[in-house]
């Protein structure tokens, strides 16, 4: 075990370093000098720009400029904005807002996913499966802004069961966001669990548990769901680090003040520092989901050797 | 005995489990267990089928496929946004860019059935006009990526060792990418947007999943007795590539190609309503939706129309990629 999570953490090394690199030669590889960019039509001294230039490594090579970045971070600095304010103190408050957003769309598809997954896993053709079949096809093809303008205008303003923007009604304003980005992962969990069933129910084990005459609740509840469960587990795992980056459109759609739509305005408004500290982040959250989830994965199915 | 295909041990492609995750197939004894599955579909293709005709993998999914509505209602419908998008000027004789303010936002009426939008445009020949640019760019991007897919899963794959590991850890480099702010980034760097640009971000960042499900099929392809027999025979790679790996494990490539088009035409439309995508005065659902997006109470139709176009058309590719998982895997009859 020790073995296999040294290995995996050896592994998560070069990921990280690949995909923050990517990101960070992408975001200052923009054309154009930043600081005369942001100084707009008016002169600026060669002095103030030389010091300008200084604080900000502009004038190392890229490399240079990117280790040094990462040096910060491993202070704990993950650089500042053009106007001198730190991007760690702007995550600290926007990522609790989005860790709301994507626990509450979390619940909805974990919940709501395993129950009609189940439903129609265990009845395989039945009406229940044929309708978790042709409705979750639906909710793929709808894009997410079509969805959730069209939740506004049904939930939101027709029924007005929930407020439509915002976050300054409680956990309440986050309940049609939560549904809204949790949808496209509903339809992958509703069917990974059908599947999943489906594929147990015909194991040798489940013919064995039903003929030494268990009631079906303890045939389905200990032997199938169980595990029927561990793909699906893991799929969960994931896809809370993607929620967490993910929730851009949702976030914008509703007004809500996350990470998503910080990174959009910073991102219009050329600040680079925003917008690297905030990608990193995620990165980093997706890398640490995905270790945790391979880990969870090792201990839930021991078919599985810590090489 | 050849003619036996094997689907590369492709479970519902719609989930990343199993092929999202080689590693872990692989560790908890996954080639072995498509091989001996492999098996016993062949002996029951042998026993059932060998006296009455002779099944190819793409026949027989041809005859369950003629059967399914599904796949013909999708099918028809595709082929119909295919005309569209080819000649829209022959469902209307509006002009999309033709202005007549006098007209601006009025609902659906007698002549002009989706109404017109802001500007005062007919929405009916926007909407048509605006086909074009989903389907090519949903087309273009996957195209792209499954020869990239092909040759990079088929090199990791078939030669394994040294390939093999260079080829994963740039996919998991890859992986790690969150898609939607990746594509933002980089677009957002691109001075002009049009459609080559957006479509060279979206080729960019899709390749990985396709190239997993290329090296697993390959990997399980490698071991089988077909292709030991042919490298016995002294075939060259390249045969035993061409001839015997590549037609027996595309099928998983082809079935989430066939569902990726939609994923990247709805990509292509979130990146367009957020900005970044493309850029007037192309005309995309993209666009008219993010310019419906103040006006979705007093004129909803401009968010209902190209929304329902957009939805209909992924709708048609999703619908398609299952009805051909079905087809393809002999284990799901």
């Amino acid at each position: 075990m020790g073995r296999y999570i040294a290995r995996r953490l050896l592994q998560a090394i070069p990921v990280f370093f690949g995909a923050t690199f990517i990101v960070f030669a992408m975001v200052y590889a923009i054309p154009g000098d930043p600081i005369r960019a942001l100084n707009g039509e008016r002169p600026i001294s060669d002095s103030a720009m030389q010091q300008l230039h200084e604080r900000y490594n502009l004038d190392d090579p890229l490399l240079v400029q990117y280790g040094k970045y990462i040096w910060g971070i491993v202070h704990g600095d993950f650089g500042k904005t053009f106007r001198g304010y730190p991007v760690i103190d702007i995550m600290k408050e926007k990522f609790p807002v989005t860790f709301r957003l994507a626990l509450g769309a979390f619940v909805f598809e974990g919940i709501v996913g395993l129950f009609a997954g189940i439903l129609a896993g265990l009845k395989r053709g039945s009406f229940m499966d044929n309708l978790l079949l042709i409705s979750t096809m639906f909710i793929a093809a709808i894009p997410v802004f079509v969805l959730g303008f069209l939740a506004q205008i049904m939930l939101g303003i027709q029924f007005r069961i929930f407020p439509i923007a915002g976050i300054y009604n409680g956990w309440i304003s986050y309940v049609l966001p939560s549904i809204v980005l949790g949808s496209l992962s509903l339809v992958y969990i509703a069917r990974l669990t059908r599947t999943s069933l489906v594929e147990n129910m015909r194991s040798d084990y489940i013919r064995t548990a039903e003929a030494k005459g268990l009631p079906r609740s303890r045939v389905v509840g200990r032997h199938a769901l169980r595990n029927s469960l561990i793909p699906v587990v893991t799929y969960l795992g994931v896809d809370l680090g993607t929620l967490m980056v993910g929730a851009i459109i949702t976030e914008g759609i509703f007004n809500i003040p996350g990470v998503g739509r910080e990174i959009f305005l910073a991102i219009r408004g050329q600040e680079g520092a925003v917008v690297v500290g905030i990608v990193t982040a995620g990165i980093m959250i997706f890398i640490v989901m995905n270790l945790f989830v391979d880990l969870l994965y090792a201990v839930l199915d021991p078919r599985i050797r810590y090489e | 005995m050849s003619d036996t295909q094997r689907p590369g041990g492709s479970s519902d492609l719609l989930e990343p489990d199993e092929e999202a995750r080689p590693e872990d197939a692989i560790a908890a004894g996954g080639p072995g267990g498509v091989i001996a599955e492999g098996a016993i579909a062949a002996t029951a293709a042998v026993e059932g089928g060998a006296s009455v005709y002779q099944a190819s993998l793409w026949g027989d999914a041809w005859r369950q496929l003629r059967r399914k509505p599904l796949f013909i209602i999708s099918s028809v419908l595709l082929l119909l946004f295919t005309v569209v998008a080819i000649a829209p000027g022959l469902f209307t004789n509006q002009d999309p860019t033709f202005q007549d303010l006098s007209k601006t936002v009025q609902a659906p009426q007698a002549g002009h059935p989706f109404g017109y939008d802001i500007l005062g445009r007919d929405y009916f020949a926007r909407v048509l006009y605006g086909t074009r640019v989903s389907l090519v760019i949903g087309l273009l991007v996957v195209a792209i990526d499954v020869v990239v897919a092909i040759v990079l899963g088929s090199i990791a794959g078939y030669y394994g060792r040294f390939w093999d590991a260079l080829i994963a850890r740039i996919a998991d480099i890859w992986f790690a990418l969150p898609t939607v702010l990746a594509g933002i980034v980089f677009l957002n760097v691109m001075g002009e947007r049009g459609l080559l640009q957006v479509a060279f971000v979206l080729i960019f960042l899709g390749w990985p999943t396709l190239m997993r499900l290329m090296r697993s099929s390959v990997l399980s392809g490698r071991e089988s007795d077909y292709v030991q027999a042919a490298k016995a025979l002294g075939a060259s790679d390249w045969r035993i590539m061409r001839v015997h790996i590549l037609p027996n494990g595309i099928a998983p490539v082809i079935v989430y190609a066939t569902i990726s088009v939609g994923i990247i035409i709805s990509a292509e439309a979130a990146l367009s309503f957020l900005g970044v995508g493309l850029e007037l005065p192309a005309i995309s659902w993209g666009l008219m939706i993010s310019d419906a997006q103040n006006r979705i109470l007093t004129s909803p139709h401009l968010l209902f129309f190209p929304g329902a176009a957009l939805s209909l058309l992924v709708l048609c590719f999703i619908i398609l990629g299952d009805a051909l998982r079905d087809a393809l895997d002999p284990r799901l009859r």
